[in-house]
């Protein structure tokens, strides 16, 4: 009874506080534009069950896709077994399926312990992998403090938690062998059927049980923390990768998007019949692009919380790889830092973050009355973004479909449209289109070579 | 165009000429050698000569959304008056724009990059490439422009091109999906490069280098105006020849 108590309570805990994070993270992420889905529906629902669900971009390396997938199947596979911890942790009762199951019980169970071996095997050659191969894409700069531990973090998770699975199993397979009273009997699990005898054989009944117990509640356990964990992890992508490849453009790579404010204002300013109070003088200058998450489009903010922080981006880019300092998934990150930095402080209520001539009358700090000064140009130089040769490698190597190059692009746009900044270099080819309609500034004409050509012949 | 327009004649396809194929010398010869596969190929083709702009590529992904809608809503101006159905480019900026980018302005076109209409041209029979020319068993490898590849997933028609020259293609370590920028892109030929280890088009010349070819095949002016500095700058200009696809064929054939 004391056990089924503490169990509700430390239940009802662990979700109401995931719920309170997981409903910032959602928040967050409303803090970007709305933007418009445009689009097959059911190319959407093809990308999230074969790029998500299928994992198909992760098999162009083929030994890191079939670890990472075991891993990911027996995290699923868990879930189901979750369903009856629950039951069993609620009503006091032992493997609550099993009777009713049956054979399909045992063959259940035994498939979770096979993938939860090879998900041992994967994390231990992650483990090693992140720690002693020293691959460059896990220690660049943007790689230090919490990335690291994040990434190894849930590698000790995982382990901690197939301990609990296996002692839970184990101790259960030698307490039936032994006829004890609550273990009915259950068929041969997989791996526990010799494990269980091999570890604790020859144990007795009561520490055999007390092992049992505590695998259980290990198990759980580590599930809570591991539900509570994820909102601040990079980990989040096990949940946030479908709806990000639901929503992931279809559009190609090579398409920048349009910007109707000033393909209009352009038309205008080139139709002779339009009138000129078309377009109001004294309102104030609109600001183009993006210089903070407000900027974005909810979809940006979205691919940046579910960035798995891999840096296959990083790898093939061409200024990362030759020494600049651009890096695409750190631009992704601190996309996801700055709207957590926002959230936060929304969450604080404090009205010295509401903008200063709105503050006086000011009750409520909302994402519309926001200002604290800051913006994503405090955590993305100029540097990196100028660094950028548009060439998509990013993009065709993401495994979720993000798009690294859309933010950059934006805060591009922020930068020559709304503050006249950027490189100096650009300025005369800017002039030259403007005047010249090419991007050189010659003296020859446009169809010099054509003469040339017709002179050769 | 004008002309023909004048002659009430509707050419089978605009050649888009680009401002790296009308001006600059290296690129000019790309731009001539197409030209010359076009009339032996006996496309009716048409220019735009002095009324054709700049598509705005450079001004747009550097972020001057401004200049790049005046020039291309000028452009679409004139295409449209003309009633521009076809267009071919030669340079894979050009065509990813005209191709993703003028619809949404109100320009819409078949638009084609000259990798894939001289691969039509072939598999249709219109121009026939010369076995045994000046190719045979060479060593070439083939660089994928960004533009070409990634942004519109044209891998194969160039290469299929290639393969009809004879030629021994040896791809460089990163290709197709995964091949290396050349370090033009973004307008980034515009300016001067961020501080860092090395240029990015000294990386790709090395891949280049590695394969051991003699060519290297291309077909973007930017491109072959930054492997060819790699290549120099590498002191190989002797024994390594950056060329275009249409000079490929042009000096293949003879033309
Ligand atoms: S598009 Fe830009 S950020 Fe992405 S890989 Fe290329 S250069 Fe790097
Ligand atoms: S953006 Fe994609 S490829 Fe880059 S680190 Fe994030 S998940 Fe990996």
């Amino acid at each position: 009874m004391i056990q089924q108590i503490i169990f509700a309570l430390v239940s009802i805990g662990a979700i109401a506080y995931a719920i309170k994070q997981f409903s910032s993270i959602r928040r967050n992420i409303m803090l970007g534009q709305d933007v418009e889905i445009a689009g097959d529906t059911g190319q959407r629902i093809q990308n999230t069950l074969l790029i998500a669900f299928g994992q198909k971009k992760m098999f162009k390396r083929i030994i890191p896709a079939i670890l990472h997938l075991f891993v990911y199947v027996a995290f699923l596979f868990t879930q189901i077994e979750l369903i009856e911890i629950f039951v069993d942790g609620i009503f006091g009762v032992h493997r609550f399926f099993a009777p009713y199951l049956g054979s399909l019980y045992t063959f259940i169970i035994s498939f979770i312990e096979i993938l939860s071996l090879g998900a041992f095997v994967a994390t231990i050659a992650f483990l090693a992998r992140r720690n002693l191969l020293k691959l460059p894409r896990f220690h660049k700069n943007e790689m230090t403090g919490w990335p690291q531990l994040d990434g190894n973090l849930i590698l000790y998770f995982e382990i901690i938690l197939l301990i609990g699975i296996f002692s839970m199993n184990g101790a259960d397979v030698v307490l039936q062998s032994l006829g004890s009273e609550y273990y009915p009997q259950t068929g041969n699990f997989a791996v526990s059927s010799w494990l269980g005898p091999a570890l604790f054989g020859g144990l007795e009944e009561s520490t055999l049980i007390g092992i049992e117990r505590f695998g259980w509640w290990l198990h759980i356990l580590m599930v809570f923390v591991f539900l509570n964990y994820l909102p601040s992890s990079k980990h989040l992508h096990i949940l946030l990768a479908f709806p990000n490849t639901y929503f992931a453009k279809l559009t190609p790579p090579g398409e920048m998007e349009n910007m109707p404010t000033i393909m209009n204002e352009v038309k205008s300013m080139m139709d002779p019949n339009a009138a000129m109070d078309d377009v109001p003088m004294d309102e104030e200058l609109p600001e183009f692009g993006a210089k903070d998450v407000f900027d974005l489009g909810w979809t940006d903010v979205l691919a940046a919380y579910t960035c798995t922080e891999c840096g296959r981006c990083t790898d093939v880019c061409p200024a990362n790889i030759t020494g600049k300092k651009l890096s695409p998934r750190k631009i992704m990150m601190d996309i996801r830092d700055r709207a957590t930095e926002i959230g936060q402080n929304l969450d604080s209520g404090d009205l010295k973050w509401v903008k200063e001539e709105l503050r006086a009358e000011a009750t409520t700090l909302t994402k519309e009355n926001y200002d604290d000064g800051k913006s994503l140009f405090d955590y993305i130089t100029r540097e990196e973004i100028h660094a950028c040769t548009t060439c998509n490698a990013c993009v065709e190597a993401c495994p979720i479909l993000i798009r690294p190059l859309d933010p950059i692009l934006k805060l591009r746009r922020y930068e020559i449209l709304t503050e006249s900044a950027g490189p100096g270099d650009w300025l005369p080819m800017f002039n030259s289109i403007e005047n010249t309609g090419a991007v050189w500034q010659l003296p020859d004409a446009r169809d010099k070579w054509r003469d040339e050509m017709l002179e050769e012949s | 165009m004008a002309d023909m327009a004048a002659e009430g004649k509707t050419p089978e396809v605009l050649f888009w000429v680009g401002c790296a194929g009308s001006f600059d010398a290296r690129a000019q010869k790309v731009t001539k050698a197409f030209c010359k596969i076009l009339n032996a190929a006996e496309v009716d083709f048409a220019i735009l000569g002095k009324e054709e702009a700049c598509t705005g590529d450079p001004a747009r992904r550097a972020g001057n959304e401004f200049i790049f809608q005046m020039t291309a809503l000028q452009n679409i101006e004139v295409l449209n008056m003309y009633n521009v159905k076809k267009i071919v480019a030669t340079c894979p900026h050009c065509f990813n724009i005209l191709k993703n980018e003028y619809p949404e302005l109100g320009g819409k076109y078949e638009v084609q990059h000259h990798t894939e209409f001289l691969q039509g041209l072939i598999n249709d029979g219109r121009i026939k490439l010369k076995e045994g020319g000046a190719f045979e068993g060479k060593k070439i490898t083939y660089h994928d422009s960004c533009y070409i590849g990634r942004a519109n997933g044209i891998y194969e028609a160039p290469r299929s091109v290639l393969q009809g020259l004879d030629n021994d293609l040896v791809e460089m370590k990163r290709a197709g999906s995964r091949g290396l920028c050349c370090g033009a892109g973004g307008a980034q030929m515009f300016k001067e490069d961020e501080p860092g280890d090395k240029r990015i088009n000294t990386a790709r010349t090395e891949d280049a280098l590695e394969t051991g070819a003699s060519i290297v095949a291309a077909n973007c002016p930017f491109c072959i105006t930054m492997m060819q500095d790699g290549i120099t700058a590498a002191e190989k200009s002797e024994s390594v020849m950056v060329y275009d696809l249409a000079e490929l064929i042009v000096n293949n054939n003879g033309f």
